[in-house]
């Protein structure tokens, strides 16, 4: 485990200190914007997971998001009150979503795998959207009481908007140490292989397909995982959490932040929330900001916010990649 | 029957839009390898221009002329300035730029015109009704059906016979050895996008009478014709005009008979199609 010891844990470790000490020092407005940009992190993470590592751009990841927020949202409804139900429940939740999607999925590539995704996504939006009896169509299901959240006996309040900060960032800190040993195992290595060269990969007797399927299982789960989080942040499941522009968001942000970086995904969320609450204080019309960014980074900056960052530290450090 | 065959005319009329549209965006990817994302939206700016155009100049026929030049000109800009640089870069980042411009459109004509709908009036000589056994069915429904073909046939005069026509289809078979034998790529690139959000602009100025024209129907029809267009086969002319008419009728019977299902039904077929037969109905299995 030397990598317990190297620089990036150290300063992860300062972020995730400087994260927990924030609500202190903001207000709570700004303590709420931070609990959406956390959450949003995981979701754009778990994105970038097979975009990034395994080379496959999926326009369906919301479709896992949402039903980790409608199985929570079920479970708080139906089955339990307890956090330590509904969260595990939700992950399984887009896990077994993923498994079945991903089965079919992961036998296409490129564009291919971007459309049918796309396709899967929006069956699963289509469910939430129109199983009236269930799902609660089109106004989605409201959650009236938060989960009890014990500690040792200790009781949780999850509607103040601190510690709901705190127990999402711990949710979703674990989740990103959990992508950082998959990316960093050997298995983390054949996604990588896989993105750079799928023929070799299955040259030296891998399945790539297996391999595919695992990465978009461990993606729709962390997915499914955020989209707990969100459902209780929101305090409703609603369809908009499926649809195919939901995952454009996942991508935007991914893109945004450097796909090529770990942590990208996380910082392009945080770049994208901040400009969006700019923005959106002066007009309305946000998206045709977000439009001409996107344009501007894909032409100028295709390693995006942290990527293009890490090469100029780098260049600095006289050429050694510290990552 | 009257219902059966009430089905049958939108389903039409719906499709040979998405044909339309479908055509451009098969073109554009078949020759230059490009899924664009904003097609769409070059079809709501048809739609927009059109409606604009009628009522400043009220005709409806040089808005229907004059809108598509408009579309193909904005999209010249696009091609030159904005794709150009990234066709030796990832499929991925290509579909990327496409949507940056699609969100950039979208809510462009959104700060323009407005977020409300806007109803168009069709032409006189189109606005009476038609009867179809006891009932009636709107006259420029009829015309839309009948454009379809029409167009149709033009194209594939055009695709066969003119030198230009041929130039494409090279391409769009093979586009190493067509520049070779001298066809000139970045012309052509420019030429066939413009071609291709012509057709859309046209859709678009098409469809601004036939439903209200508002910021959400390019959004609404691209992810119909990205459905066309893989099921139908990427680069396949006949596999548009089919899936686009396999695609308009699941949403017409679909909408009676299985309400709850209808808006399932394409991305099913979507699936299946993928599933079974990878490059879609038409398209060449590598």
């Amino acid at each position: 485990m030397v990598g317990l010891f190297s620089k990036n844990f150290f300063v992860g470790f300062l972020v995730l200190i400087l994260m927990a000490l924030a609500p202190f020092f903001v207000t709570t407005h700004w303590v709420i914007i931070l609990t959406e940009i956390i959450i949003m992190s995981l979701f754009a993470m778990s994105f970038n997971l097979l975009f990034g590592y395994t080379g496959l751009l999926s326009f369906g990841q919301a479709g896992f998001f949402g039903v980790g927020a409608y199985v929570s949202a079920l479970t708080l409804t139906h089955l339990s009150s307890s956090f330590w139900v509904c969260l595990p429940v939700g992950i399984v939740g887009g896990m077994l979503f993923a498994l079945v999607i991903g089965w079919f999925c992961v036998r296409l590539d490129e564009i291919y795998f971007a459309i049918l995704t796309l396709g899967f996504g929006m069956m699963l939006f289509t469910l939430a959207h129109n199983w009236l009896s269930v799902t609660g169509g089109s106004d989605g299901l409201t959650i009236a009481s938060m989960p009890v959240l014990s500690i040792f006996g200790h009781k949780i309040e999850l509607f103040n908007p601190k510690f709901f900060y705190w127990v999402s960032l711990t949710v979703v800190s674990l989740g990103i140490i959990f992508l950082r040993q998959i990316v960093k195992s050997p298995f983390g290595l054949l996604l990588t292989a896989t993105r750079e060269n799928s023929q070799r990969v299955s040259f030296v007797g891998q399945n790539v397909r297996t391999v595919r399927l695992v990465a978009f299982t461990i993606a729709g789960s962390l997915a499914g995982m955020a989209g707990v989080l969100f459902a209780l942040f929101n305090r409703i499941a609603s369809p908009e959490m499926l649809h195919w522009s939901f995952s454009g968001k996942a991508v935007l942000m991914t893109i945004l932040g450097g796909s090529s970086v770990f942590l990208g995904p996380a910082v392009g969320t945080a770049v994208f929330f901040v400009l969006e609450h700019f923005i959106t204080s002066y007009t309305t019309n946000w998206m045709i900001f977000l439009g001409a960014i996107l344009v501007i980074l894909v032409l100028a900056f295709p390693q995006g916010v942290l990527g293009t960052l890490a090469t100029f530290f780098s260049k600095l450090n006289g050429g050694r990649n510290s990552d | 029957m009257e219902g059966f065959l009430i089905n049958v005319l939108n389903g039409l009329s719906w499709g040979m839009l998405l044909f339309l549209i479908s055509m451009g965006l098969t073109t554009v990817f078949g020759v230059m390898g490009v899924l664009n994302f904003a097609h769409g939206s070059l079809f709501m700016l048809g739609a927009y221009i059109s409606m604009q155009l009628t009522r400043w100049i009220s005709s409806f026929w040089l808005g229907l002329i004059f809108a598509p030049i408009i579309v193909a000109i904005l999209a010249i800009i696009i091609e030159r300035f904005l794709l150009r640089p990234v066709y030796g870069r990832d499929v991925s980042f290509q579909l990327l730029l496409t949507f940056g411009v699609m969100l950039f459109l979208d809510d462009g004509v959104r700060l323009i015109w407005g977020p409300a709908h806007h109803l168009v009036n069709p032409p006189d000589v189109l606005s009476g009704v038609f009867p179809v056994f006891d009932q009636t069915y709107p006259v420029y429904r009829l015309f839309l059906i009948a454009m379809g073909p029409a167009i149709g046939i033009i194209l594939w005069a055009f695709f066969s016979y003119s030198r230009y026509g041929k130039i494409i289809r090279a391409a769009a078979m093979d586009r190493e050895m067509a520049e070779i034998i001298g066809v000139r790529a970045p012309i052509l690139f420019t030429a066939v996008f413009a071609f291709g959000a012509w057709l859309a602009g046209l859709g678009g100025a098409l469809a601004a009478p036939h439903q209200s024209v508002g910021p959400a129907i390019g959004e609404h029809i691209i992810i119909e014709s990205f459905i066309v267009v893989v099921i139908g086969g990427m680069g396949s002319f006949p596999g548009a005009f089919v899936g686009a008419l396999i695609l308009g009728l699941l949403g017409s019977f679909g909408a009676t008979m299985a309400p709850n299902f209808q808006m399932a039904l394409p991305y099913i077929l979507l699936a299946i199609v993928l599933l079974t037969r990878p490059r879609g109905i038409f398209g060449e299995e590598s």
